[in-house]
């Protein structure tokens, strides 16, 4: 070790000749546990993947803020995805995670913490987490959009700064509640009732497969004000799960989405003061209708990510694999699936960033962000369905993820409003182009 | 005291997730994913933590390379740097380690910071030459291959641990020092979408090699660029007899 010796004072002598000697320790088997435990960055980190960039087009902000989401996905989450399956269990510790990476409130102002940034930016980290896990995005998208974007959309400030915050930062849990039990796709028949009490609201009833909903400080509840007036009747609420009268009932035993929890939310006297309605009394439907367009359109990532998943899984398996002494990828059968699988993912992204894209510039299509959930849904479970063929044994095993990207997918077809309805909401807006009255489902 | 100023080294190199592909008698590096040299994040994330834990004041991330280096750059700054300079060479892949050195003697002569953390090597041409060659030219003590980095503030120096072959060797150095890093000194942080925002208003100045006196004449001629061969399948023998016979006469290693 070399040194000059002009500006060392007598401490540093001192130093320098104990660094002359020195210490030895001899440490080689300890070391090479460390080295092996230890979680690092070195290759193989991250997986091989399909995404074509040149195609998905994205600016360079945007090409960023998605590497940022994917290197967090895939350090974060994925490791510990099928874990989050197998136990059914929340892992709450991502929430102030995601908070620290800015992901929770990216549509939301820099005064209440977020980011300010667009729908787009939104649907690309709803896609990148759900490449990970397809639980954890439906978590975050419920959080982030459901219950932080519509207050950020319909609250008051005083709501918001009493809100966005501890929600933007993860430090709180979201939810939005909307079906009950005998209210799913007519979502405007629901029971749960409003009674005007003194000073506010008296609560009455449930709520039933509510994402979040075991985990969540903070939710937004639609109920009715005025149950004779149908839609016209419903306000939205901002619960808080400290609110005597208001109990969560026990996680459901869900196919997939396990670990996003789901529960019945039960309401008895739940009293809620007149501060706490989200936008104007008996216009709830209108809250509610504008933020299922958002809803759909950022959820539609979840579905690109499980693609993506199954398809980087598939085309790797499909190289490794030989029979007949051959790759079976070099076989036509399995060429034309993966083909049929990468085309489906590419032209349900192509449409989903195209209807974010329009959102963004202010043109929220409705009947768009319906196609997008609904194309880019079913085409998730077909592709799922067809990486567990092309794996085979090895797909159909609960070793590989291959059977919770099935599970997982096939929630995109029926949570945020069924195919079915999808199909009936852009029916119905071509109805409106030749001014044809809809029957009412 | 709170207030030692570090210069971070950063190399803008292949990510190292992607394959790398031999085309033109060249490794392709277009519409190929470029990255922060690993070794070199883990340098950022030593410094940032050091100025984390009040031992430092100022970081100044240095990248040298052309102008898609300032993206590397800017991560530097979005994981924690205050600062940032670009020497912009058009082509760094002339660029030898000696230069290199000599570019970041002219810094640290005009910086005059405390510490210089700089990556153990790159992960494209793996030279492994740059801190020790700076160190030499500044005449400032050495530590490299740092799994541990100690700042020790009333002797005014740091004690470092460094692996080595069959154990820990573990020194001490007066300020100012070069420190290169190994894999296992820290796991770097992932820079949130918030500081990436910050980062963005960050001072970044772009300088040219020459105010440093540096001549950049390529030194080394490349002859040849190659793909490694692809493995031959192996052969099963029937005895240890026939093994040993193999190696004998085919392999002639015994």
């Amino acid at each position: 070790m070399r040194a000059t010796a002009s500006s060392f004072s007598s401490a540093t002598a001192a130093l320098q000749a104990r660094s002359r000697a020195r210490v030895l320790i001899r440490t080689y088997g300890s070391l090479q546990a460390t080295a092996s435990a230890r979680p690092s960055r070195g290759a193989g980190a991250r997986p091989y993947t399909t995404y074509n960039a040149a195609v998905a087009g994205l600016d360079p902000d945007l090409q960023e803020l998605q590497e940022t989401a994917r290197a967090f996905a895939a350090r974060e989450i994925a490791p510990y995805a099928a874990q989050i399956d197998r136990d059914n269990a929340f892992p709450l510790p991502l929430w102030q995670k995601m908070g620290e990476m800015g992901f929770l409130g990216l549509t939301v102002k820099e005064a209440y913490g977020g980011l300010d940034l667009g729908y787009f930016a939104h649907t690309l980290v709803m896609e990148a987490l759900s490449t990970a896990s397809g639980s954890v995005g439906l978590s975050y998208g419920a959080h982030s959009n459901l219950c932080v974007n519509q207050i950020h959309r319909n609250g008051t400030d005083a709501q918001k700064a009493k809100y966005l915050p501890r929600l933007v930062s993860g430090e709180h849990v979201g939810a939005l509640a909307m079906s009950e039990t005998t209210s799913g796709s007519d979502v405007v028949s629901m029971r749960l009732r409003a009674d005007k009490v003194d000073g506010g609201y008296k609560l009455n009833g449930t709520k039933f497969w509510i994402t979040n909903g075991p985990d969540a400080d903070v939710l937004v509840v639609y109920a009715k004000t005025d149950p004779d007036a149908g839609p016209k009747g419903i306000t939205a609420f901002l619960i808080e799960k400290t609110f005597p009268g208001f109990s969560q009932g026990p996680k459901l035993d869900k196919l997939g989405m396990r670990g996003s929890n789901t529960c019945e939310l039960i309401f008895e006297d739940c009293f809620v003061p007149e501060a706490s309605i989200l936008g104007k009394r008996n216009e709830g439907v209108y809250v509610l209708m504008s933020g299922l367009d958002l809803e759909r359109l950022v959820l539609s990532g979840g579905p690109l990510g499980l693609m993506q998943a199954a398809l980087d899984d598939s085309a790797s398996y499909v190289h490794e694999r030989t029979q007949f002494e051959r790759p079976i990828g070099t076989f036509q059968l399995v060429q034309g699936k993966i083909a049929d699988m990468y085309t489906k993912l590419q032209a349900s992204r192509a449409y989903v960033y195209a209807v974010a894209r329009a959102a963004d510039a202010g043109q929220v299509s409705s009947k768009d962000c319906a196609g997008a959930i609904l194309y880019s849904a079913e085409r998730a479970t077909e592709v799922a369905l067809d990486a567990i063929q092309l794996q085979g044994g090895n797909g159909y095993i609960n070793d590989t993820p291959t059977g919770r990207y099935l599970r997982d997918a096939k929630l995109y077809e029926i949570g945020a409003g069924t195919s079915e309805i999808r199909r009936v909401l852009i029916g119905r807006a071509f109805n409106k182009d030749f001014q044809v009255k809809s029957s009412s489902a | 005291m709170a207030n030692l100023k570090i210069i971070v080294p950063v190399k803008r190199v292949i990510d190292y997730t992607v394959k790398i592909r031999v085309a033109g008698g060249k490794v392709e590096t277009n519409n190929v994913k470029h990255s922060m040299n690993p070794f070199d994040e883990i340098a950022v994330e030593e410094a940032v933590k050091m100025k984390e834990a009040n031992k430092a004041k100022e970081i100044v991330a240095v990248s040298i390379g052309p102008a898609k280096s300032q993206e590397t750059l800017r991560t530097a700054l979005a994981m924690g740097a205050d600062r940032a300079i670009h020497v912009e060479v058009a082509d760094a892949d002339t660029v030898n380690p000696l230069q290199v050195a000599k570019i970041l003697k002219g810094i640290a002569d005009k910086e005059k910071p405390d510490l210089m953390i700089l990556g153990k090597q790159a992960i494209d041409d793996d030279a492994a030459q740059t801190g020790p060659m700076l160190a030499g030219l500044l005449g400032w003590p050495q530590a490299t291959f740092a799994s541990k980095i100690q700042i020790d503030e009333a002797a005014k120096g740091a004690t470092v641990t460094r692996e080595i072959d069959g154990g820990m060797d573990v020194i001490q150095t007066p300020f100012p020092f070069i420190a290169t890093t190994d894999l296992r000194l820290n796991v770097p942080r992932y820079a949130s979408l918030p500081n990436i925002m910050k980062a963005k208003k960050k001072p970044l100045v772009k300088v040219k090699p020459s105010e440093y006196g540096v001549d950049l004449t390529p030194t080394l001629k490349i002859v040849s660029v190659a793909e490694p061969p692809t493995r031959k399948g192996g052969v099963k023998v029937d005895s240890v007899d026939a093994l040993i016979d193999k190696l004998k006469n085919e392999a002639k290693v015994l």
